[in-house]
């Protein structure tokens, strides 16, 4: 499994008014089982990027090959790369509309096709998934549910189509504290139980940080800066150039080493700050 | 596809067509319109495509801008087409089991369809030409007058502001949501006309959801700000007659003149 992209360009309202370079010449790849962050000021292109990932949006030009097959050629069938590429949109929570939480999540795999018995079964599957209980919401309407739930059913949703990599924009934008938990740990749960592919948008540093084994940083259209979350997060000065900051973690143990110059650290989650104070501390007692 | 529709947009400009007060256009527009009903001769036709091609001229929209708003209502341009031509009664021209066409059919059925086409780009030029809050505005001081019989012109131009304010608001959203269920794998192409009719509830009822949600966050944030209705408002931009408005004035009845001369032209 994996997912190449080769010098993709857009333009939004082409030779009209209002015209915008969405995206200009992005290139990048995720292997097996990777997850990929995707950080960016707002309007640099992430949701747009993503929407290509499906073929919901053509290229101007530049191809996107998911598997090893080219997307962007016009001969693929759209329903297989959906099959394969889900897309959770930001505020998926908007696009629920069936009576039922049951019947709502059935209807990505119902458009896909698939038996009565094993939408059934993936319906089940995936609620579950998402941290939810099946028994208790199947007969609700999705209309009753609280916000987080609302999402975490939306994301169900794409889910049940079985997809082998697994786009989420900003899935945890305007939860509070504990949704937002909770959401982090289903995108960690999915991508470890399911051995997808995870691709996700988010503008809290600390959650990047935590989840994504690469990163991407998005400005204006191209790609600023990649690599794995401590080389993206060790370049402070580009990243404030960008509108963008540090992870909460990083941000404190910069701050020690600006004060305490024999302390060493290249931690970006709080987990690793700790222990990293940690040891300087038992150095420092001797 | 759904961002084609050209009705109540506007297009950024700073011609003198720009420039010319909302109420003016909207009189324009309005005359404009009577005055092709007035028409009923070729050469009244050709003189009132050609005010309108010079007016789009000095207002450097391009052509292909107002010819987009064409598009969206063509259908409805060609059924009067049809109806018009087997419709009227007169000197048969060609016969063929129940359809008739005949000269006069012919002819009403070529008016009527250049009429239609000259009155929506006559429109559209006044809407890509004026901002919404412009026309709005025009629009209420031109309905003052019947305020004293008891309209709510006040009410009737922040209703129609709204409305055109949320026309890409909710065309967006649409979009969004088409997108969205597009992603589950959502097919709006295929399939016979219930299926298709059907496919759509996955649209409208977020739809719907959506717009009462905005609609109720708006109503709030006006509340928020103490909007009272029109009593006693005044405006950050007065709009004001301008020297251009007298020469528009003076050429609108020009014109008239012509097209009511036009209706004795025989050759
Ligand atoms: N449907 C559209 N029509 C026209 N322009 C658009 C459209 N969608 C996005 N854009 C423009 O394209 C650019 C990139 O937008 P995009 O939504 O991809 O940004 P983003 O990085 O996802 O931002 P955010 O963090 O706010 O979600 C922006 O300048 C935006 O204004
Ligand atoms: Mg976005």
């Amino acid at each position: 499994m994996s997912i190449e992209v080769r010098d993709l360009n857009y333009i939004y309202n082409a030779g009209m008014p209002g015209e915008t370079v969405a995206l200009r010449d992005v290139s990048f790849d995720v292997c097996d089982g990777e997850t990929l962050g995707i950080i960016g000021h707002t309007g640099s292109g992430k949701s747009t990027l993503l929407q290509h990932l499906n073929g919901l949006i053509k290229p101007a030009s530049g191809e996107i090959i998911v598997n090893g097959q080219c997307i962007t050629d016009g001969k693929t069938k759209m329903t297989e790369v959906r099959r394969k590429v889900g897309l959770v949109f930001q505020y998926p929570e908007y696009q629920l509309f069936e009576e039922t939480v049951a019947k709502d999540v059935a209807f990505g795999p119902k458009n896909l096709g698939m038996e009565e018995e094993e939408i059934e079964e993936k319906v089940r599957n995936a609620v579950g998934l998402v941290g939810l209980d099946y028994e208790e919401i199947k007969d609700m309407s999705p209309f009753e549910l609280s916000g987080g739930m609302k999402r975490r059913v939306a994301i169900a949703g794409v889910i049940a189509m079985g997809p082998e990599i697994l786009i989420l924009d900003e899935p945890t934008a305007g939860l509070d504290p504990s949704a937002h938990r909770d959401i982090l740990a289903m995108g960690r749960r999915i991508h470890d139980e399911m051995g997808i592919i995870l691709i996700f948008v988010s503008h809290n540093m600390a959650d990047i940080a935590m989840l994504s084994d690469k990163v991407i940083v998005m400005s204006e259209g191209t790609i600023a800066l990649s690599g794995t979350p401590k080389e993206v997060f060790s370049q402070r000065e580009r990243l404030e150039v960008m509108g963008l900051a540090l992870p909460p973690a990083r941000e404190i143990t910069e701050l020690i080493k600006s004060k305490a110059p024999a302390f060493k650290s290249d931690a970006i989650t709080i987990d690793e700050a700790a222990e990293d104070i940690k040891t300087y501390l038992e150095e420092a007692r001797g | 596809m759904i961002r084609d529709i050209t009705l109540g947009q506007y297009y950024p400009g700073d011609s003198a067509v720009h420039r010319l007060d909302a109420r003016t256009k909207i009189i324009a527009t309005l005359l404009y319109i009577i005055e092709l009903f007035v028409v009923n001769n070729f050469w009244g036709f050709l003189i009132a495509a050609a005010a309108l091609f010079a007016v789009i001229a000095v207002s450097r929209v391009p052509l292909k801008f107002i010819f987009r708003g064409l598009t969206a209502v063509f259908l409805i341009i060609a059924f009067t087409f049809v109806l018009n031509l087997f419709m009227v009664e007169g000197r048969v021209l060609w016969h063929w089991k129940f359809l008739t066409i005949t000269y006069e059919g012919v002819h009403r059925a070529f008016f009527m369809a250049v009429r239609l086409v000259l009155l929506i780009i006559g429109s559209s030029v006044m809407t890509l030409t004026t901002k919404p809050v412009e026309l709005t505005d025009g629009l209420e001081k031109l309905l003052k007058p019947f305020s004293k019989i008891g309209l709510p012109s006040h009410e009737i131009a922040l209703m129609m502001t709204i409305a055109l304010r949320f026309i890409p608001t909710l065309m967006e959203e649409t979009d969004k949501i088409i997108k969205a269920q597009q992603a589950r794998g959502a097919d709006f192409e295929s399939g016979n006309l219930l299926q298709r009719a059907k496919s759509l509830i996955p649209i409208l009822v977020p739809l719907f959801v959506s717009s009462f949600r905005i609609a109720q966050d708006l109503a709030l944030a006006m509340e928020a700000r103490c909007y009272r209705g029109g009593g006693g408002r005044t405006r950050m931009n007065e709009i004001k007659f301008r020297r251009g408005d007298a020469v528009a004035a003076v050429l609108m009845v020009l014109f008239l003149a012509v097209i009511i001369a036009s209706r004795f032209i025989t050759l």
